[in-house]
């Protein structure tokens, strides 16, 4: 009974917000920046829960996430601008978006397959050549504008759509760390060797868990792109994947909710700094310095909002087992 | 032909020099603290603006210096600071994390050499700035293969630094020392080994020798940025992977390859963007079939 309660009240919740997307920015109450804002935020958010799944969840250090959002964003692009009649793009929207997520994926696999036999900082160095071997391809190829960048699509990303994306990464993120899988790549963090004896089978969740990870971040990239409307690789360098480290540190590893709140705080903080002008890019830099020593879980830390955790967690284990990596 | 390839290949020695002296302070750091210490490349671009304000201090004195004590000075202006740089993080940032989860403490380094990239942005600006000549600009054409006498300083001083080095870990009480750490943390300091002070000692040398890297390096491209230590950073540390992380020897020997890498990817890719792709794909494909480099001494996982 109150497992269909609390599913109601998650569902409803999410329908809410998506009627509360729709309505809001229709009825002129929020500016186009505050409107902005919150879509940079609502990109920021998958990222932050998708590279958390990789560097959280399963415990190994991806740098280079920017890559992925890189071809996610790429694939949309091209699929709007040179594929899709541009009347139709509207409709074609979240398929564009699909695509880009899909292509994302497959570049996922080149990480994945390194990941069987290296760990730690080896992989950590693996994940950063590939985030450098994707901006540099993208700045050779002269057919979608090498590195002047590519421009042309229409601005198709709206406050509902990012909205709905978030929802759709957060339940299916959620749904995934709970599930058998879920539970097989918390092994992998905790101790893959043990993992591996006691019938996990490491290197298919290995897979599965790069595939959904690169392919949110593809998601985003789309979203990104059909936000600007302009993109160039260097928005894809290193850089971007350091911001999406910091968000995750900060909201807390191993935390969907934790995502969401270092996602929000890092968009908004930055924004608020804008009149510091250079000063605000010192900032962000030592907040991380300063957390990573004062608090290094982050905000959430391992911890989960209980709306979030499936009903049989309640009963004693309010959080997720174990120690960080 | 046989010139130009001379040319060349001198042209890869000079890069592969500086190259070889930043890998070696990212190498020395992973071997004692299996630390990926990512603010290194900054720490190179702050040597490098430090050996050019030193330059200009001195140049611009009353009396007229010899251009070679305008050299040594800078030298040393430039390697006493970053080393001081160097102990400063060290102490501040990566000692609090010691005991903690070794991601913090490759994440930290992220946010240090952010840190260190955007406050050199902020206080001195994006402007590039420009590194007088120290040397007197001769240069030795021999059989159509030309020698500036910057090139031949740079890779006479990276040589003698780097004997230096590997004299200094191979045959010396200290270094003994600091080999028997990055062995094993648990029992040496019941030894006696002042664990601390080794660790502070490693990142100034290794602060020092990217401060001298920082120094030749603007004397060869004189046009220093906020931002040049990310990607002369970067391709040492991939000098310093390829060579085998942890060993001094692979650093060097990783530099002089990467140095090789991008002075030919011209030669043989109709671009000189070229670069970053082969040099990141050389570092996967050498990750893949030998992750732990050329050098580097496979490792096994204890249970």
């Amino acid at each position: 009974m109150l497992r269909r309660r609390s599913q109601l009240l998650a569902w409803g919740g999410c329908l809410g917000l998506l009627v509360l997307a729709w309505i809001l920015p229709a009825s002129g109450l929020l500016n186009p920046y505050v409107q902005q804002v919150l879509m940079y935020v609502g990109i920021n958010i998958i990222l932050t829960l998708s590279l958390n799944l990789v560097n959280g969840y399963m415990g190994e250090f991806s740098v280079g996430h920017a890559g992925f959002m890189a071809i996610g964003a790429y694939i949309a692009s091209i699929l709007t601008v040179a594929v899709c009649p541009r009347f139709w793009g509207p409709w074609l929207f979240p398929f564009v978006l699909i695509g880009g997520g899909l292509g994302a994926a497959l570049a996922g696999l080149v990480v994945a397959f390194p990941s069987f036999r290296t760990r730690g900082d080896y992989l950590a160095i693996v994940t950063l050549a590939f985030n450098m071997i994707v901006k540099s391809l993208l700045e050779n190829i002269e057919l979608i504008g090498g590195p002047r960048g590519y421009l042309g699509m229409a601005r198709l990303t709206n406050v509902p759509w990012v909205v709905f994306w978030v929802l759709i990464t957060l339940i299916a993120l959620r749904n995934f760390v709970y599930s058998n899988a879920g539970r097989g790549v918390l092994a992998i963090r905790e101790d893959e060797l043990a993992a591996n004896l006691i019938g996990v089978n490491t290197r298919r969740l290995k897979i599965y868990a790069f595939l959904i990870s690169a392919f949110f971040a593809g998601i985003a990239g789309g979203l990104y792109a059909h936000l600007l409307q302009f993109i160039n690789p260097r928005s894809f360098s290193i850089l971007k994947s350091t911001d999406m480290l910091v968000m995750v540190y900060l909201g807390g590893i191993g935390s969907l909710a934790g995502s969401i709140l270092g996602a929000t705080i890092f968009t908004v903080l930055l924004e608020l700094l804008r009149p510091l002008g250079v000063w605000r890019w010192v900032v962000g830099p030592l907040m991380l310095v300063l957390l990573m020593i004062f608090q290094p879980t982050g905000i959430m830390g391992l911890r989960e909002a209980k709306i979030l955790q499936p009903r049989e967690e309640f009963g004693g284990v309010t959080r997720n087992p174990g120690t960080m990596p | 032909m046989l010139a130009l390839s001379i040319q060349y290949l001198l042209n890869a020695l000079q890069l592969g020099s500086v190259y070889a002296l930043i890998a070696l302070g990212y190498t020395m750091v992973y071997g004692i603290l299996t630390l990926i210490n990512f603010a290194h490349g900054d720490i190179f671009m702050v040597g490098s603006y430090l050996a050019l304000w030193g330059a200009l201090f001195l140049l611009g004195s009353q009396v007229k210096l010899p251009l070679a004590l305008v050299f040594i000075g800078a030298l040393l202006f430039s390697m006493t600071l970053t080393a001081l740089l160097g102990v400063l993080i060290e102490r501040l940032a990566y000692r609090p994390l010691r005991q903690a989860p070794r991601v913090s403490a490759v994440i930290t380094a992220l946010g240090v050499g952010l840190f260190l990239e955007n406050f050199t942005l902020a206080t001195i600006g994006p402007q590039p700035q420009h590194v007088p000549p120290l040397t007197p600009g001769y240069s030795f054409t021999f059989l159509g293969v030309t020698c500036s006498d910057v090139q031949l300083l740079i890779i006479v001083l990276s040589l003698m630094l780097m004997v230096l080095l590997d004299w200094l870990v191979g045959y010396t009480m200290t270094g003994m020392a600091l080999r028997a750490i990055s062995y094993n943390r648990t029992i040496v300091p019941l030894m006696g080994v002042p664990v601390n002070r080794m660790i502070s000692l490693t990142f100034a040398i290794g602060s020092a020798i990217a401060g001298a890297g920082g120094l030749l390096y603007g004397l060869a491209y004189p046009v220093l940025d906020p931002y040049m230590g990310v990607r002369i950073g970067w391709w040492a540390f991939i000098a310093a992977v390829v060579g085998g992380i942890g060993n001094i020897r692979g650093a060097m020997l990783g530099g002089y390859i990467l140095g090789a890498v991008e002075i030919f990817t011209p030669v043989f890719l109709p671009a000189s963007t070229y670069r970053d792709f082969v040099a990141f794909s050389l570092l996967l494909i050498l990750l893949i079939f030998r992750p732990t480099g050329l050098l580097g001494r496979p490792t096994f996982e204890r249970v």
